[in-house]
């Protein structure tokens, strides 16, 4: 992926959220709604050095993920105004992003519950010796739960080739990382299971791209899983209601300085790769992308009422598919 | 004086923390971020960090810690921010607090309340949307309460406290601005269930988040001639047969309102009992409305129609009625 072709992600994935932020207040969009806006260059530069086949388990804050993996802009919106054209059905709702084609695991709103299922998926690739790396991307709140402590030390010890990939953005919802990790060294802290952990500038897209990129590596000579911690942060509420009494507004502004486009537009214009024009063009491109998105969600379908107990168990035609 | 569920909630929190000075709260974001659904805003600055004590993401430890501070001699508050959440602490509860009083030849007691927000229809789809209580209540050696008036917010944690052994309390998340009148007179015991609304021809028994949603249905009923006894059951476990059976005797016919999936669930059991206390006193089959069995989904048409409703109720109501006596 070009350099520029991950800034026009960056925008995107801003776009895509800005605009679900607006229609969450039209009331188009419901439920609990959490923005990765801040946190843009995580996911462009981890999905960056993946393979298309590669396996991602997400979080709730996972818009960004699935755009990244090629989930389609349209399935995504459509699935948060509860459409059949959305990627789960209109069953999920924005915290359940499923898209197994694009081997996009979800969207999974237990803190910490997506990490021995991607322990698993992993441990399916080693049993059948498929080449493929799972990316289970995580929030730093979740090292507090059992599940992440399970899961590191099951998959270091079956030297399965997963990257455990932390979002550091120094709060779970209201709890800052001081607060609640008795030792905030979370390299050190997941070291302490034997597998191979380093950190990395998360407002830096291409810091983040070269550290996956090692991470990936590592896993795919066979070395067992990775830790990686991707230092980041949120700029918006934690979801739609969060009166954010745990953070200073000005902390925020001082973290707005470090915003992961600017900087990248930054140096592409330093490198003569980007210029006024270049940057309006994308911010154009994305903007049609976005509200395309938006009028097809508009305009998608409801499934029938009828239907509302499928999917609890596969039926013939899904047996079929799977 | 007009209070919401969620006031009358804290306040009842703050005059326990007054009260005894065991009392202290644990759970995730009650502190610095007010609550997650702001039940607990204040009492951080209040009571200080040491009574009011935010936790790391970690209900399997802070259930646990709860327990063992309770079989201490302390008398802590654990909330968990949803039922969802709190099968990750399920080994705890069912494991050691429900059990330990047994196992340990009634050497042990653990005096802990939890409390955790269940239900669904706000569109959070299926990891924070479902109603287990009545699982809940299949086990022994915890209660089971289930607040659904002001009153009920306002008076149910201080019994629960006094009370010797653990005590889960579910509180609808539709309920917290829910706005009532204080009564002034004391509150029935936690473990006795109340009529609602008084009627001769059906019973209607319910609990919770669906108390609103019957009494709603019995009004409507009403216009047709049909006057329904509401039953708020209050408490899962123990449930207070006397108090409904008693009303079934009378009407000679139930339906059964609740939020849990039908299959295993306290509906089941109520039927049961009904069936074993006063099958011949029935005029027509218990009738239960309870959610779909499906997980539930985020589209808002569908958790509707998943969910029980005003106007399931009625119609559950009028077949039982149809039967002829
Ligand atoms: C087991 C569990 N406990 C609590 C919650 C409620 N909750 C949702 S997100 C969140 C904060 C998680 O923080 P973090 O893991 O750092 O991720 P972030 O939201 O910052 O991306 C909490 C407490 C939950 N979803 N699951």
């Amino acid at each position: 992926m070009s350099d520029l072709a991950m800034l026009r992600t960056m925008l995107l994935i801003r776009r895509f959220e800005e605009r679900a932020a607006q229609l969450y207040g039209e009331s188009k969009i419901r439920g609990f709604l959490h923005l990765c806006i801040g946190e843009e260059a995580v996911a462009v530069g981890v999905s960056a050095a993946l393979e298309p086949d590669d396996n991602v388990v997400s979080t709730y804050r996972e818009h960004g993920h699935a755009l990244v993996r090629g989930v389609g802009a349209d399935a995504v919106m459509a699935e948060m105004f509860g459409r059949s054209e959305g990627c789960s059905g209109g069953r999920g709702g924005s915290m359940h992003l499923f898209d197994v084609q694009h081997r996009f695991f979800g969207g999974n709103a237990i803190v910490g519950g997506g990490l021995p299922v991607a322990v698993g998926l992993a441990l399916a690739d080693h049993l059948r010796g498929v080449q493929r790396t799972t990316v289970c991307l995580f929030g730093e709140g979740a090292m507090a739960e059992g599940e992440f402590h399970e899961s590191v030390n099951l998959a270091t010890l079956w030297h399965l080739p997963v990257v455990f990939c932390c979002e550091n953005n120094l709060y779970a919802m209201g709890s800052a990382l001081t607060r609640t990790e008795a030792n905030t060294d979370l390299v050190l802290k997941a070291a302490a299971y034997g597998l191979a952990a380093w950190s990395a500038d998360g407002m830096d897209v291409r810091a983040v791209h070269d550290a996956m990129r090692r991470a990936v590596t590592t896993v795919r000579d066979g070395s067992g899983p990775v830790f990686v911690e991707m230092r980041t942060y949120r700029f918006r509420a934690h979801s739609m209601y969060d009166p954010e009494l745990y953070r200073s507004k000005d902390e925020v502004a001082e973290w707005k300085h470090r915003d992961p486009i600017d900087l990248e537009v930054g140096r592409l214009r330093v490198d003569g790769l980007l210029d006024d024009a270049g940057l309006s063009a994308l911010q154009d491109d994305v903007q049609r992308e976005v509200e395309a998105a938006v009028l097809a969600a508009e305009n998608g379908t409801d499934e029938p009422v009828e239907q509302l107990t499928r999917h609890v168990y596969a039926d013939a035609a899904e047996e079929v598919r799977s | 004086m007009s209070i919401t569920c969620r006031d009358a909630m804290r306040e009842a929190i703050r005059q326990a923390l007054i009260a005894d000075d065991r009392v202290f709260m644990m759970g995730e974001d009650i502190g610095a971020y007010g609550g997650c659904f702001a039940v607990s805003k204040g009492l951080l600055a209040e009571f200080g960090p040491d009574r009011i004590r935010d936790t790391p993401l970690s209900e399997s430890a802070f259930v646990g810690a709860g327990v063992g501070a309770a079989m201490a001699g302390m008398r802590p508050i654990v909330e968990i921010m949803t039922v969802n959440f709190s099968l990750l602490a399920l080994d705890q509860i069912l494991n050691n607090a429900a059990t330990l009083r047994h196992m340990s030849g009634g050497q042990i007691g653990v005096p802990l309340v939890i409390r955790m927000t269940t239900g669904g229809g706000r569109q959070l789809a299926a990891q924070h949307s479902h109603s287990l209580e009545g699982w809940y209540a299949h086990i022994p050696g915890i209660k089971v309460l289930v607040p659904a008036t002001v009153d009920d917010f306002r008076h149910m944690l201080q019994p629960a406290l006094d009370d010797p052994d653990p005590v889960l309390i579910f509180e609808h998340a539709l309920l917290y601005n829910a706005e009532g009148e204080l009564s002034d007179g004391p509150s029935p015991p936690i473990d006795k269930a109340v009529v609602r609304r008084a009627g001769k021809d059906i019973t209607l028994i319910t609990y919770g988040g669906s108390l609103a949603k019957t009494v709603q249905a019995a009004e409507l009923l009403a216009a047709e001639g049909i006057e329904a006894d509401v039953i708020d059951l209050r408490s899962l476990r123990p449930l207070d047969d006397a108090t409904y059976m008693a009303s079934v005797r009378r009407t000679h016919r139930a339906v059964i309102v609740d939020e849990g999936w039908r299959s295993g669930s306290i509906s089941a059991e109520l039927s049961a009992r009904i069936t074993e206390g006063a099958f011949y006193e029935l005029d027509a089959p218990v009738g239960r409305v309870c959610s779909a069995e499906v997980p539930m989904p985020y589209a808002k048409h569908l958790e509707e129609a998943a969910l029980p409703s005003t106007s399931s109720i009625v119609a559950a109501a009028r077949e039982a009625m149809a039967e002829d006596a």
